[in-house]
C-alpha cells in the first residue's frame, strides 16, 4: 500500500541525493525490477544495472523545477526498466518478453530520449576528464564534482596559494572545454 | 590570461558572487560585444554541463555504494525471485524443455554426444592436422618425384637408399649444436619404422625422437646421421612471450615437394575453443605444413604450425612458442650435459623478406617416414 505523500518525500530526497531516500527506492523497487529481467534472460547484474539507469532517470526527471509525477514510483521505475531492458534484448535480437500482463504501463520515450542526450554528453566529458591528464583531473573533478574549496585544494594539490590554484584551475578548464567541445560538435 | 579573467567573471556570474554594479557592468559589457557575449553563452553552457556530469557522477556514486550495503546486509538478494515470479521464471525457463519426449530426446543425445566424445579424437574435432598422407590419388606425382629422385641419386656419389614415405610435414633447427629440429608430435604418429629429414637440396637424413608431447602436440628430433654437416648459427630466435594480435608473421613449410612461402598475421590470441597453448593466423596452409616456422618480422620465432580449420579457409593455429621452452627444460632435466644453444639475437632482424627467407629455408627441413 502506497501512503499518498510517501512518493512525494522519496522523490524530494533523490532530488538532494539523500541517501535515505535513495535506499528506500532500492528496498521498494529493485525486487520487482529484479525479477523482470531474470524473467527475460538477464541476470542480477543486468538488473543492478537496468535499475542504477532507471533511478537516473527517475533523478533527472526529479530535478526539473516544475516536475510532478502522474503515476505511482513503482509503475513508474518498472516502465523504464521494462523499456530500457526491451531495448537492450532488442540489440540482442531477443525481442520477446514475458511480462504479468496487469503489469501497469506507462509511456516512458520521452523522459528515455532525453536520458540519453544527458548519458551521451555523461560520455564526452568522462572521456574528455580522462584525456586532460594530472594534475588537471584531479583539481578538475575536486572543484566541479566534490565542490571542494580552492583553498583546500591549494593544499591537495601543493600550490603555494589558492590563487595559483585557481589560476591552474582555469587553464585545465580551457583545455577540458576544448576536448568537450572537440568531441560534442563532432556529434 | 585575458580568457582566464573571463572564465572566472562567468563563474561569478552564475554563482551570484556579483554585487549589483559590477553584475550591471557585465550585463552591459555582454549587450555591447556580440564576442564575449558568445563566449559567455559557451562557458555557461559548458559549466552547466560540468555541473551535470558532477552531480551524475556522485548519484551513481551513492547507488552503488546503497546497492552495496543492502546486498550486504541481504536486504537486497541478488539471483533470487519471490513468490510467484519463481513459478514463472521456471516456466519460461523450462516450457521448452517439459514433456516426456523432450526427456527422451534429451537423453538420447546426450548418449550419442559421448559416444561420438569418446571415440572421435577430442578436440581435434573441426581442425585437421596438417601432415600430408602421400595417398595413391598422388602415384602420378610419386612416380615423377621417384623418377627425380633415381636421377639425383644418379648424380650424388653417395648410394644411399631413399626412403618410400608414406607423409610429409615440416619442421626447423632450433640447436646446431645437437641439431635438435621441432616440429608436431601428430606427425610422428605416421613414423612407425623410420623419421628421416629431408633439407632443400633433397638431401635426407636419419632422425629420432627425444621429446614428444601430444598434450602441446610438440616434438623435438634430433638428426643422427654422420653425414650431416653442422650448420651456422640459426638466424631466428624463439620468442618468449606470446605474440601479439595483429603481428605480421610469414611461415616456412613444405606442403609440396619444395619449400613453400606464406604470410599472415596473428588474428587470435588463442586456438580452437580458446585454448591457450596455441594462437590463430590468419594465412593459407596445406597439409604438410604441419611443423612450420612462424616468424615475425624481426626474425622472432613465435609459433609452429600445428592444424587448421577444416570447415573455414585460412584460419591456421600454431603451437605459441614459449611451448618450445618448455620442451627444451624437460630434455635438459633428462640429459643434463646437452649444451643447447638457442639464438638470442636473431640476424633476420633488420633484413628485407627476401634475404630473411633465404636464411631461414636451410633450417626448415621436410619430415617424411614410414
Amino acid at each position: 500500500m502506497n501512503i499518498p505523500g510517501q512518493d512525494k518525500i522519496l522523490l524530494d530526497g533523490l532530488a538532494k541525493q539523500d541517501s535515505i531516500a535513495i535506499e528506500s527506492l532500492y528496498r521498494l523497487n529493485f525486487q520487482m525490477v529484479q525479477n523482470l529481467i531474470l524473467n527475460n534472460k538477464g541476470n542480477s547484474e543486468d538488473a543492478a544495472d537496468i535499475f542504477q539507469e532507471a533511478m537516473i532517470v527517475l533523478y533527472e526527471k526529479s530535478i526539473h523545477p516544475d516536475f510532478i509525477l502522474h503515476c505511482q514510483i513503482k509503475t513508474y521505475l518498472y516502465s523504464v526498466c521494462r523499456r530500457l531492458w526491451l531495448k537492450k534484448l532488442e540489440k540482442q535480437k531477443r525481442i520477446v518478453i514475458h511480462t504479468n500482463e496487469f503489469d501497469q504501463v506507462i509511456s516512458v520515450e520521452e523522459d528515455l530520449e532525453k536520458h540519453e542526450i544527458t548519458t551521451s554528453n555523461f560520455k564526452i566529458m568522462e572521456n574528455a576528464l580522462s584525456k586532460v591528464g594530472e594534475p588537471c583531473k584531479g583539481i578538475l573533478e575536486a572543484f566541479y564534482i566534490n565542490k571542494k574549496q580552492m583553498q583546500e585544494i591549494a593544499t591537495l594539490f601543493k600550490y603555494t596559494n589558492a590563487d595559483n590554484a585557481k589560476t591552474q584551475k582555469y587553464k585545465c578548464l580551457t583545455r577540458l572545454k576544448k576536448l568537450f567541445f572537440a568531441e560534442y560538435k563532432n556529434l | 590570461m585575458e580568457d582566464l579573467l573571463l572564465m572566472d567573471t562567468v563563474e561569478r556570474y552564475v554563482k551570484g558572487e556579483m554585487d549589483a554594479v559590477e553584475r550591471t557592468n557585465f550585463e552591459d559589457l555582454r549587450k555591447n560585444n556580440p564576442a564575449i557575449d558568445q563566449s559567455v553563452v559557451e562557458h555557461i553552457y559548458f559549466l552547466n554541463e560540468i555541473e551535470k556530469y558532477g552531480r551524475t557522477k556522485r548519484l551513481k556514486h551513492t547507488l552503488n555504494e546503497t546497492f552495496l550495503t543492502l546486498t550486504d546486509q541481504g536486504i537486497i538478494k541478488t539471483n533470487s525471485l519471490e513468490g510467484k515470479a519463481i513459478v514463472v521464471y521456471l516456466w519460461n525457463r523450462y516450457k521448452k524443455t517439459i514433456g516426456v519426449a523432450a526427456s527422451i530426446a534429451i537423453i538420447v543425445s546426450i548418449v550419442c554426444a559421448s559416444i561420438i566424445s569418446i571415440f572421435s579424437p577430442g578436440k581435434q574435432n573441426n581442425i585437421k592436422p596438417l601432415v600430408e598422407k602421400l595417398k595413391e590419388q598422388d602415384d602420378k606425382y610419386k612416380k615423377l618425384e621417384k623418377q627425380i629422385g633415381q636421377l639425383n641419386e644418379i648424380n650424388q656419389q653417395s648410394e644411399k637408399p631413399r626412403l618410400e614415405s608414406k607423409f610429409r610435414a615440416t619442421g626447423f633447427m632450433i640447436d646446431v649444436n645437437n641439431n635438435f629440429i621441432v616440429t608436431n608430435a601428430h606427425v610422428l604418429n605416421e613414423a612407425t619404422h623410420q623419421l628421416i629429414i629431408e633439407n632443400n637440396k633433397g638431401e635426407q637424413f636419419k632422425a629420432e625422437p627425444v621429446y614428444v608431447n601430444p598434450d602441446n602436440d610438440l616434438a623435438i628430433l634430433r638428426i643422427i646421421d654422420n653425414d650431416f654437416k653442422k650448420l651456422p648459427p640459426i638466424p631466428y630466435s624463439i620468442k618468449k612471450t606470446n605474440a601479439s594480435l595483429g603481428e605480421q608473421v610469414f611461415i616456412l613449410g613444405y606442403p609440396k615437394q619444395e619449400v613453400v612461402y606464406g604470410e599472415g598475421y596473428i588474428s587470435a590470441e588463442n586456438g580452437y575453443k580458446m585454448d591457450t597453448i596455441y594462437c590463430q593466423l590468419s594465412t593459407l596452409a596445406n597439409e604438410g605444413n604441419s611443423g612450420s616456422p612462424v616468424i615475425n618480422k624481426n626474425g622472432e620465432l613465435v609459433g609452429v604450425v600445428s592444424s587448421m580449420e577444416a570447415n573455414s579457409e585460412g584460419v591456421v593455429y600454431a603451437i605459441k612458442s614459449s611451448n618450445i621452452y618448455s620442451a627444451l627444460n624437460q630434455i635438459k632435466k633428462i640429459k643434463e650435459n646437452e649444451s643447447i644453444k638457442i639464438t638470442s639475437k636473431p640476424s633476420l632482424k633488420n633484413c628485407d623478406r627476401v634475404s630473411q627467407i633465404k636464411k631461414v629455408e636451410d633450417y626448415v627441413f621436410m619430415i617424411k617416414g614410414n
